[in-house]
């Protein structure tokens, strides 16, 4: 690389691109300089002064402009006369830099003494304390005791609620600022800021509600002390004594990597997820995570978790029954059926989702007599998942890429509401590195405030206004520089289904497809379309079932496999459902099937953007549930198969054998890590905690169709329908929407909407 | 120096009408920079004249003006007028007095950089000279001085007011830019120097209010002709602002270099009963305070930093022996206290402490070690702080301790008590 800048730090040589600042140049080398205000996904302020090194610069001569040696030919170093921060300071060629001389040891010793000035060094009740920066820092630099009298402490507020999600304790902020800038900076919500001066300089709220983000938890991730801490997990436990498990976000279609974190409680006997954090993975959420997905946790022990087989007695009554009275009777009523029909949601895992489909494939189908049908809940998404894959982004795509000369269009969807974090990092790639956004949408999102060009159409309307922007029919001159986005060094189409039917939607994807193809994009590693799907597995469920006709509107059999309260599942004389609770559906139906969450299993999940990752069992199975591809399975033996498979593991190997695009892929493959920049999470007291970990693997993007020997990318115009009643009602989608498992957390259920309720945009 | 260059006000009655001031040379520097001079030949008569930054850097005001880059718009002009330092007033005075200098001053400024668009920053207690300045700024617009196409010319300015909420910390030019743009008062980082990245994010100079009102006799009579004042590297008449044990504290316009501290003092009327100096503080509280052998130091910028401080804003702040000085360094570190902006930990914190063990101190409860923990807050402070509102708090303290350290055994031994104590209010 041309742009990289040689420097010496503590003597060794090292390189780094330009506009490096000198705490990440030491990273390279292993070289810890501590940092509190300092983070390097946030601008740097050097208002903490902990990062003080000494900084020279190779000695010019003024007169001959030449750089000044010794008698042995090396380079003289000016040295600066005061120590400088090394967060804000940027590297250039020839610098010299010393982290390890007495005199900045000693002002390392001087600020963590000034910080505990006014610290409560209340570490044995504090949330942070085990794994707080400034802890470690304390025990790393500091000078062991403080000559400040502890009687001469200014107190303040210890229990501030800036929200209901997040409270901060004013004594043991250090005003580093990471919060405000985060907030700033990344999440777009100008909701805290400093307040007052001097010693009583204080973070404070202003929104109303308030701290109005999506994004808050992060602020106590990065907070560097115990200052800002969760209603959830305050005062809940010692980091200590939490078991770690990696997993996956199963709440939206990004796939954040995270950890779930456990604790075997007394009170109930059992294991407990006690808080849930991210870990870095820079390909899907770098290291942060959404609101939903640190707090909806609590429905995974919930108390009316279902916990053994349903079945209905001779009054009409769902009593509790074994697996095997459960089992049988399930199998009976399929085999005796005329007619079956299987509906799956879309937040089960790959490996339930292949197991549900090779028994329609297999077993249902395959006896003469009998109709047997397969579809996923809902239905709207599967219209177009497989247009998706076809003309998704490239495996190779890097949202950290996406920048100055990529257009990235946005039509129908709300991206802050549908994946939160896609919203960070698309936000970035237009407002950091000079992205072009094209929002087209019938009402104002988030996404619009970054827009370089707003389109509007009528609700509804998306796939009839994109057939004829992009095939230009109806307009003398195009709302949408067709020029332009094909003189666009990539093109990303971000797109929902708001507003739309399954055949709208579809003609909507496909048109996209078709944009993609006459703009010359298709095919490039980084262009491609992003669906906003509603959950998490939406693409591998569909990858797993395939394309699926009408819904008959009665059958014999109806089996449910985690559709929650769907309301698109076909009339049955009897009705087969697996859940982790009695919803409405599940009430009204036969016999019912105690399933796991992902919590207390492993899987994998293929993100919207097609990433397929493992996640790993964080929690013991709960009573007698059982895994869904363990009831899948049971039941498929009863019908004759002779599967016996031992866990998702060796169901996946099958799935990658008879999955188009799925082929090479495997749990270790899926686990691997890579060294990720900046690196987080090490042992070496940088940003404290163990949190940010990825022991777990990066995952694994699988190729697009178009990425595929034998593809050829095609344009079609479907027909786009005039929306329907149906398809208006629909609620616009809204990240606090999903009742079932928020209602479940207390720490959330105030944010639950209404059905009718459209999120409040303005922030 | 037979007239006032600057204090134009005490030669000229009513020199702040605009009628007066127009009699009397004024806004001719301003008519013959629009119609005889291009912008690159106002900064580089400024340059050549030498005259460096009042507002207490000394940073030579042509060199800064030449960083501004030419391609970029808009840029802004910004004239500090947050004239906060403990003993200074001679801001006021001009704005008051003498506020068409001001003006003409900025006008030649924004022309010089092509800046169509000035603030001027006042501080908020600063409601009376604010007036007088937008009363002046509205009869030079109403004169075709100021506003659209002045004087026929094509060129453009427009001059706002704004005043300040009340911290000394918004006299640092960055912060003053944060304070101007709606945000809180606090220091930013540099680079991007203001030249750059100034007022929203645009090329700015900022330049003190008396640099400015050095500006128009400059490009008026010529920069040798200011040249003739001052010396070879402090060229130029000066505003000190003398005040304290004096006789007649107040403002005196004087060539820098020229006279010492001890003629300062006889000038404005000696100390009140001729009693003896024990120190002086050369730039108000920011600078390391000087004691009675200094009194010989000439007033220039080069021979104040050779004793030991600084010219700073020259607010010469007169101590004579009826002064505690563990009292004055006590109120000037409280002063520091009570202005830290709370960004930087050395400073939010240090200040802090030291007013914990002055307090002590003074209220008889301190000890000798409590004497060395000031000087070692000092130097804790001192070096690490990110502006230098934290390195000016350590100034009190270090250069006390430095001069008078037998002042503060007094208060320890117990041989001064708080009853016994002397204390000017």
């Amino acid at each position: 690389m041309a742009d990289l800048v040689n420097l010496t730090i503590d003597g060794r040589l090292v390189a780094v691109p330009k506009g490096t600042v000198i705490v990440d140049a030491a990273k390279k080398l292993g070289i810890d300089i501590p940092v509190f205000c300092y983070h390097p996904k946030l601008k740097p302020v050097g208002m903490c002064r902990m990062c003080l090194v000494e900084v020279g610069t190779p000695k010019v001569d003024p007169a001959t402009k030449q750089v000044v040696k010794d008698e042995a030919g090396n380079v003289v170093i000016a040295w600066m006369p005061k120590l400088q921060t090394a967060c804000t300071t940027t590297v250039s060629e020839g610098m010299s830099v010393r982290t390890n001389t007495r005199q900045v040891a000693d002002a390392r010793e001087d600020i963590l003494e000034f910080l505990l000035t006014s610290h409560p060094l209340d570490c044995p009740i504090c949330d942070k304390g085990g794994e707080c920066p400034l802890q470690n820092l304390t025990m790393g630099y500091g000078p062991g005791v403080s000559r400040f009298d502890y009687d001469a402490k200014q107190h303040n507020d210890k229990h501030v609620p800036l929200g209901d999600l997040i409270f901060l304790d004013r004594e043991r902020c250090i005003q580093c600022g990471r919060c405000v800038r985060f907030q700033d900076d990344v999440a777009d919500d100008h909701v805290l800021q400093f307040h007052e001066r001097g010693r009583h300089m204080e973070i404070i709220t202003f929104s109303d509600p308030p701290f109005d983000s999506y994004f808050s938890g992060n602020t106590t991730d990065i907070c560097p002390v115990g200052a800002l801490t969760t209603a959830d997990f305050r005062f809940k436990a010692r980091p200590w004594e939490l078991a770690s498990a990696q997993s996956v976000c199963a709440h939206c279609p990004v796939g954040c990597n995270i950890t779930l974190n456990t604790r075997l409680e007394t009170r109930t006997g059992g294991y407990e997820i006690k808080r849930v954090m991210p870990r870095q993975n820079e390909q899907v959420n770098e290291i942060w995570m959404c609101d939903k997905g640190r707090f909806v946790h609590h429905f995974t022990r919930a108390e009316d978790r279902l916990k053994t087989p349903l079945m209905r007695d001779a009054n009409g009554q769902l009593v509790e029954a074994t697996w095997e009275d459960a089992l049988s009777r399930v199998a009976r009523e399929l085999s005796a059926a005329a007619s079956v029909a299987g509906v799956i949601g879309d937040r089960l895992p790959n490996e339930d989702a292949f197991l549900f489909a090779r028994v329609f494939r297999d077993l249902l189908g395959a006896a003469v007599q009998q109709q047997a049908g397969l579809f996923v809940s809902p239905r709207v998404p599967a219209a177009y998942a497989d247009i998706a894959r076809d003309y998704g982004i490239g495996a190779t795509a890097d949202f950290k890429a996406l920048g100055k000369g990529d257009v990235i269009l946005l039509v129908n969807g709300d991206v802050e509401e549908s994946a939160p974090v896609w919203f960070l990092r698309l936000r970035q790639a237009v407002v950091e590195r000079g992205a072009t956004l094209i929002v087209a949408h019938s009402r104002s999102t988030k996404m619009h405030r970054y827009a370089s060009q707003i389109l509007r159409y009528d609700a509804g309307q998306a796939a009839q206004w994109a057939e004829h922007v992009i095939r230009n029919t109806q307009h003398a001159t195009p709302p949408l520089d067709l020029e332009q986005i094909k003189g666009a060094r990539n093109l990303l189409i971000v797109f929902g289904d708001e507003k739309l039917n399954e055949a709208g939607a579809r003609a909507l994807a496909r048109s996209l497809a078709n944009l993609l193809i006459l703009a010359g994009h298709a095919g490039k590693a980084s262009s491609g379309l992003l669906p906003l799907y509603p959950h998490a597995n939406t693409q591998g469920v569909c990858d797993m079932v395939g394309r699926a006709g009408p819904l008959p509107e009665r059958v014999d059999v109806a089996w449910l496999v985690g559709v929650g309260d769907a309301e698109d599942v076909p009339q049955a004389a009897f009705v087969i459902a697996q859940d982790l609770f009695l919803t409405d559906l599940a009430a009204r139906a036969d016999v019912v099937l105690p399933a796991l969450s992902f919590a207390e299993r492993d899987g994998t999940f293929t993100s919207g953007d097609r990433r397929v990752q493992r996640f790993y069992r964080a929690l013991p199975p709960l009573a007698q549930a059982k895994p869904d591809w363990w009831i899948i399975q049971e039941i498929a033996r009863r019908l004759g198969a002779k599967w016996r498979y031992s866990g998702a593991e060796a169901i996946f190997g099958d799935l990658t054998a008879a999955v188009a695009g799925y082929a090479g892929l495997t749990y270790p493959v899926l686990s691997e890590t890579v060294e990720q920049w900046p690196p987080m999470g090490r042992a070496d007291l940088y940003y404290g905690g163990t949190v940010y970990d990825n022991t777990g693997g990066l995952g694994m993007r699988y190729p697009a169709g178009v990425e595929q020997t034998g593809f050829t990318p095609h344009v079609e115009w479907l027909p786009a329908p005039e929306p329907t009643v149906d398809a208006l009602r629909r609620p616009v989608p809204a990240l606090y929407r999903d009742g079932e498992l928020i209602r479940r957390s207390h720490v959330l259920a105030g944010h639950l909407i209404a059905p009718g309720e459209i999120p409040v945009l303005a922030k | 120096m037979d007239k006032h260059i600057l204090l134009r006000d005490l030669d000229v009655p009513n020199i702040r009408e605009l009628a007066v001031y127009q009699a009397n040379d004024g806004y001719a520097a301003w008519r013959k920079a629009l119609t005889a001079m291009k912008p690159e030949e106002v900064v580089a008569v400024v340059k050549d004249s030498g005259l460096r930054g009042r507002g207490g850097a000394g940073f030579p005001a042509g060199l800064k003006w030449s960083f501004i880059p030419k391609d970029i718009f808009p840029k802004y002009v910004v004239v500090n007028g947050d004239e906060s330092e403990a003993g200074t007033f001679k801001d006021h005075q001009l704005l008051d007095n003498n506020p068409h200098q001001v003006i003409e001053g900025t006008a030649l400024c924004a022309y010089a950089v092509q800046a169509n668009t000035a603030y001027i920053y006042l501080r908020g207690e600063f409601l009376e000279p604010s007036r007088t300045l937008q009363r002046a700024i509205d009869d030079a617009y109403a004169a075709g001085l100021l506003g659209q196409n002045i004087l026929g010319t094509g060129y453009n300015l427009d001059i706002h007011i704004h005043l300040g909420a009340g911290a000394y910390i918004c006299g640092e030019e960055t912060a003053l830019l944060s304070s101007l743009e709606g945000q809180l008062g606090q220091p930013r980082l540099r680079p991007p120097f203001p030249a750059v990245q100034g007022l929203y994010a645009k090329p700015t100079v900022i330049n003190n209010v008396e640099t400015l009102a050095n500006v128009p006799p400059i490009v008026l009579n010529g920069a040798q002709w200011y040249r003739q004042f001052g010396t070879e590297k402090s060229p130029g008449t000066k505003i000190f602002c003398v005040s304290g044990r004096v006789n007649r504290p107040g403002n005196y316009e004087l060539p820098l270099g020229q006279y010492t501290i001890r003629e300062l003092i006889d000038m404005a009327g000696g100390t009140i009963d001729n009693r003896p100096v024990k120190g002086i503080l050369p730039a108000g509280s920011s600078a390391p305070i000087l004691p009675a052998s200094a009194l010989d130091t000439k007033l220039d910028y080069e021979s104040m930093q050779a004793a030991g401080s600084l010219l700073g804003s020259a607010s010469f702040v007169i101590l004579d022996d009826t002064v505690d000085i563990v009292w004055a360094a006590r109120k000037m570190v409280r002063f520091f206290k009570h202005e830290s902006c709370g960004k930087c930990t050395p400073c939010r914190e240090g200040t802090h402490w030291a007013m914990k063990l002055y307090d002590k101190i003074v209220s008889g409860q301190g000890s000798l070690q409590d004497v060395e923990m000031l000087g070692e807050v000092a130097n804790s402070m001192a070096g690490k702080c990110f502006c230098l509102l934290g390195e000016f708090a350590t100034s009190p303290i270090l250069s006390t301790l430095k001069h008078f350290r037998p002042e503060y055994e007094a208060w320890v031994s117990g041989a001064k008590t708080p009853a016994g104590a002397s204390f000017h209010t």
